[in-house]
């Protein structure tokens, strides 16, 4: 599997290190509101099928990166830095 | 996994005489159609075995049969890997319920069942693990008298490695909690582990082997007649396994389970318990649940056919490495996760590399041999690496998931306890820490203490 990081380009997947489901992670909660951060920290959609993710380059540009990914054929159909997409996030709310 | 072409040709070869039988009609001259349609009630002992032999193997009968679904059961178990298969024949052995069906969206034994690297122990660390874990062990050693069927369960001993004086102090600290669970644990010095396997790398430079921890009792089963078994066992006592069936929705109604869809139509059932491994949130998202669990694969490898080599299972204690002997001769050994979310039954070569390099540090002859097969298999890992299995909050649904890669030593025990589960609709003492809500509550099992990150366990 590779994926082709917006700063490095196309890299083996063995350079990052995956974290998980970047739209659930990315969603922090604040930590009084109990049901929630409990669906933050542990419940997940597991999709089969698109999933975005959060990968770290840590092999590269060191950057965290949202991957749109398969998970019933490994294709990735997009790559994103984390931080465009959380500033868009805020720019749309 | 061992002989996977052979699990295809065996299953295969089940249905294919099942539908052989049905052709001919009820006039066949032994009257076996009766068997087929009714109970396999065949016994299998060295008696058989030798008339069978003689007889040109003309007389054996299909192993379970191959029923239409009907419209409504006492329970409902979706998935029909070890654990689904279990939980039926537990279901109808210890609880009596037996108008139950196993709804399998493959054939039996498709799924890790039949992929995994076949190792059983019960050399835990964690008071709520313990227990469970030992009494799988004592249903494993009962097993195949309890099913009649030869599922070949070889108590070889199983040997973790420590390679540093702080592993040393781990493993007998686990060990230790081991033992006052009551488990025998042998804890083993240079000596001892060369005494089993004198062909390892004692003095690697990075990390040379100081010792061991060993479980005698633990060892490996034939994985696929473990699912044959008790689906036999599960079939003798009236339970109907419905092959190439997958459920497609459940439904619920007012917060009750009252059957679910499926692609050979509706089938109504109070109890529903969900025991579908890899796919458990896809199943759970049916009825509206979200679980803690990411789907993960774990690859497995066989070496080329070779004498007898090595005895035990061996873990390595600086990676992610263990490896056994199968019968057949061929090496079979593995290690960590890809660790990404997948549901691709297949996985990565750096994964392979870094098996093979964890491999070659321990055992540098291993570089000698050339390898057969390699596959891979769709984990359900927890948030806390520990499983689930518990009622939830749908009355009538059932769960039992979170296996992670070390769900088939636990095959025996998850049935038994997810039978009673079903049965009582509550917990049995020793799966009472498997509840599904231990995430809120902060009751987590947390073995190797690594956090909410499932491809960290
Ligand atoms: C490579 C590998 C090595 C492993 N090694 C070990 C080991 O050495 N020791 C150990 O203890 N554990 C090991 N494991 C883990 C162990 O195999 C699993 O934890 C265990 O088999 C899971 O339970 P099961 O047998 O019920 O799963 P499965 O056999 O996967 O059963 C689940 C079933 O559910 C069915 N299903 C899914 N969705 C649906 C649906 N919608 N409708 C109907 N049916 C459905 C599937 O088709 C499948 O047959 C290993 C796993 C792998 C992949
Ligand atoms: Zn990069």
């Amino acid at each position: 599997m590779r994926i082709g990081c917006p700063y490095c380009g196309e890299r083996w997947n063995d350079e990052f290190i995956v974290l998980g489901d970047a739209d659930a992670l990315m969603k922090r909660p604040g930590e009084a509101q109990f049901a929630l951060f409990y669906d933050y920290v542990y419940l997940r959609d597991n999709p089969a099928g698109r999933h975005r993710e959060l990968w770290y380059h840590q092999g590269g540009c060191r950057q965290w990166l949202v991957v749109t990914r398969d998970t019933l054929n490994h294709t990735v159909h997009s790559v994103e830095t984390a931080r465009c997409v959380a500033q868009d996030r805020e720019a749309a709310s | 996994m061992e002989f996977v072409d052979s699990i295809v040709l065996s299953s295969c070869s089940v249905a294919a005489y099942a539908r052989l039988k049905r052709s001919e009609g009820s006039a066949t001259p032994d009257g076996e159609f009766s068997l087929i349609s009714g109970l396999a009630l065949m016994h299998y002992s060295l008696w058989s075995v030798l008339r069978e032999g003689l007889s040109g193997g003309r007389g054996w009968t299909p192993a379970w049969r191959d029923p239409e679904p009907k419209a409504e059961y006492d329970a409902i178990i979706v998935g029909g890997g070890g654990h689904g298969l279990a939980s039926a024949y537990y279901l109808a052995k210890n609880h009596g319920l037996t108008n139950i069906a196993v709804v399998e969206k493959g054939y039996i034994g498709s799924g890790n069942v039949g992929r995994n690297t076949t190792i059983i122990r019960s050399n835990y660390l964690l008071p709520g693990n313990i227990p469970f874990y030992e009494h799988s062990l004592k249903l494993w050693e009962g097993l195949e008298q309890d099913v009649n069927y030869n599922s070949m369960v070889s108590q070889r001993g199983v040997i973790n490695l420590f390679h540093s004086d702080s592993d040393r102090d781990r493993y007998v600290r686990r060990g230790n909690a081991m033992m006052f669970e009551g488990v025998k644990a042998e804890y083993l010095d240079r000596e001892g582990v060369r005494s089993f396997a004198p062909f390892l790398d004692f003095d690697n430079a990075r990390f040379p082997i100081h010792g061991g921890l060993l479980q005698r009792r633990g060892g490996t089963v034939r994985h696929d007649a473990v699912a044959w078994g008790y689906a036999r066992g599960a079939d003798q006592r009236g339970v109907d396994i419905l092959q190439n069936t997958e459920v497609t929705g459940i439904k619920v109604e007012h917060g009750k389970a009252v059957g679910v869809e499926t692609s050979r139509g509706f089938i109504r059932s109070k109890k529903i318990g969900l025991a579908c491994a890899g796919n458990s949130s896809r199943v759970a998202a049916m009825a509206g649940l979200r679980l803690p669990i990411e789907s993960h694969v774990l690859q497995a490898f066989v070496s080329e056919g070779v004498k007898p080599l090595i005895n035990q299972v061996i873990l390595y204690g600086a990676g992610h490495f263990y490896i056994s002997q199968s019968d057949k001769g061929g090496l079979v050994f593995g290690g960590d996760i890809d660790g990404y979310n997948t549901y691709a039954q297949r996985g990565n070569l750096y994964t392979i590399e870094d098996v093979f390099e964890a491999g070659m540090a321990m055992w540098p002859g291993l570089g000698r041999l050339r390898m057969l097969r390699q596959w891979g298999g769709i984990m359900d890992m927890s948030m806390d690496g520990s499983p689930i299995i518990s009622l939830t909050p749908i009355d009538g649904l059932y769960v039992n998931c979170g296996w992670c890669y070390g769900g088939f030593k636990a095959t025996p025990a998850s049935g038994w306890c997810f039978a009673h589960t079903i049965a009582r609709n509550e917990p049995h003492q020793l799966n009472a820490a498997y509840r599904l809500d231990r995430f809120a509550t902060g009751h987590l099992i947390d073995e190797r203490g690594t956090g909410a990150q499932p491809n960290q366990h």
